[in-house]
């Protein structure tokens, strides 16, 4: 039986009303904001379920925008965060949709980062402020941000898995869970690893030497 | 080890270390994260500090909430009961307002305490401060108090739930005024067993009550409901202070509360599907809220 901290029960500290259609939505941001690793110019907002029929009143949409601003769910400035978006010049919309099986409290984030590059997330508010990330750029993962994690994009070939696992050894770094995914045999691939301990920078750079390494980034807890 | 799943192995823990409920949980946080008592205890120093600026900006401020459905009614009870002398008495209308004022606080987007949810995040800086205030506890006791009300949710949250989505409004006000009660009676010298009792008792006298909330926003009737789980932590409590028990033992409340909740239909649990929210009044003010 699951042993919570006495202050998953007291706790967290955050910004009103609700800590799933809030809180969670503040911390779907900020995950959104660290994957796509670029400053950002504009990000279209897809919600679904519950997220789409009350963020409004929930503050949903002020939160998301908040995280993405790099805020965390207990900031007091987190409702006014659209006029900070208008003043950094961070453009931002919000269009409701139907995602058919996904959790109700469910977003899809379209990042442009300045360099125009795209990033699509796909995460839900499970609730109590947690959340899951269900799908970065068409690949469907599994993680809670709950711990520092380590993500890569990779290509699907014997040996790239215990080259980065080795060097997390090196800094003594252990992993708590990890998951590999792939579209098929032999193609672009991609590596979950959670970890109890913080990566240092180094460690990123390490791994992206590695040949076969398209991308890596590390996401800490938020 | 001071790990512990159920009102009955706390208990148990108590008595076969010849402790408080605080320090047994104390202990169990320290074990779980690893973190020394100053830090465990610097923690919800945080909590308290923010359950406290939460409560003096909602009797201070002009509040709106979002949808603009509530606000201004913690500074009405406060001010009722300057002129008047209340007909609940000066602490329970004081610990009313305090939980009026966070609940109100936390629909207008200001800064809270989860406790154990954004919904019933009124009732313990209502029912345990307030008390708190009026029986003159130390900073410490205080602290105490809250890891006692921590400890009580836990068991709640292991073996049932405190999410009004999956157990209704008895799960998440009934939990935090639980929590509430247990915590005030350890603060006021009660033994271990009162305050297994007065969650219990806390538990029991709100069985059953439904998450229908108006519009599907954490406002109406989630402020208020608020309030009165506020009366009920500070009646449970002084009755088991007084000796008086619950006949039927905590862990077997719990697990009803739980039973409860499954069996209630989805519309009566946090759809806003159902109940007050189904009403002719909840369908026009979701109108008017959301243009739908």
């Amino acid at each position: 039986m699951k042993n919570y901290s006495s202050f998953d029960i007291l706790g967290p500290i955050m910004v009103g009303p609700s800590s799933s259609h809030t809180a969670g939505a503040a911390r779907l941001g900020k995950i959104g904001r660290s994957i796509a690793a670029e400053e950002i110019r504009h990000v279209t907002f897809y919600l679904h379920g519950s997220f789409a029929a009350t963020y409004q009143g929930h503050g949903t949409d002020k939160a998301l925008v908040a995280g993405m601003l790099g805020m965390d769910p207990h900031d007091p400035d987190l409702r006014n965060s659209f006029d900070i978006a208008h003043k950094k010049g961070i453009g931002f919309e919000f269009i409701p949709i139907n995602m058919e099986d996904a959790h109700p409290n469910t977003v899809k984030m379209a990042i442009t980062s300045i360099t125009g590059k795209e990033t699509i997330i796909i995460g839900s508010s499970i609730g109590g402020g947690n959340i899951m990330i269900t799908e970065i750029n068409g690949i469907s993962i599994e993680f809670t941000g709950q711990y520092p994690t380590l993500i890569t994009k990779h290509i699907d070939k014997p040996g790239v898995i215990a080259r980065v696992t080795t060097i997390l050894a090196d800094y003594q770094v252990n992993v708590a869970f990890m998951k590999v995914y792939r579209q098929s045999k032999g193609k672009i691939a991609s590596m979950i690893v959670e970890t109890d301990e913080g990566m240092p920078g180094e460690i990123i750079n390490n791994i992206n030497q590695i040949p076969d390494i398209k991308n890596a980034v590390i996401i800490n807890p938020v | 080890m001071a790990e512990f799943h159920s009102g009955e192995q706390l208990l148990q823990l108590c008595n076969e270390k010849n402790l408080s409920i605080s320090q047994i949980i104390i202990e169990n946080e320290m074990e779980l994260t690893g973190l020394d008592r100053e830090q465990v205890v610097s923690k919800m120093k945080d909590n308290v500090l923010v359950m406290r600026q939460s409560i003096k900006k909602g009797l201070e401020e002009n509040i709106k909430s979002v949808s603009g459905m509530i606000g201004g009614e913690a500074k009405k009870m406060r001010g009722y009961f300057k002129e008047h002398q209340p007909v609940s008495g000066n602490v329970m209308a004081d610990a009313v307002s305090a939980a009026l004022a966070v609940t109100e606080v936390n629909a207008a987007m200001g800064q809270i305490v989860a406790a154990p949810t954004a919904g019933s995040c009124g009732i313990i800086p209502g029912a345990l401060l307030t008390a708190a205030e009026n029986m003159k506890a130390t900073e410490e006791e205080i602290i105490n108090a809250l890891f006692v009300a921590a400890g009580i949710g836990n068991i709640i949250a292991q073996n049932a739930t405190v999410a009004g989505a999956e157990g209704g409004c008895q799960a998440e006000t009934g939990s935090a005024s639980a929590m509430a009660a247990a915590g005030i009676v350890e603060m006021a010298g009660g033994s271990p067993e009162q305050a297994i009792h007065a969650a219990a008792m806390t538990l029991k006298n709100i069985l059953g009550l439904v998450c229908d909330p108006i519009a599907g926003l954490v406002e109406a009737p989630c402020s208020k409901r608020n309030a009165l789980g506020t009366a009920n932590a500070l009646v449970s409590a002084d009755m088991a202070l007084a000796g008086i028990q619950s006949i039927i033992p905590f862990d077997e409340v719990v697990t009803t509360m739980y039973k409860i909740g499954r069996s209630l239909p989805c519309e009566l649990r946090e759809t806003a599907l159902g109940g007050l929210a189904a009403t002719p009044t909840g369908q026009r003010l979701q109108k008017e809220i959301f243009g739908k």
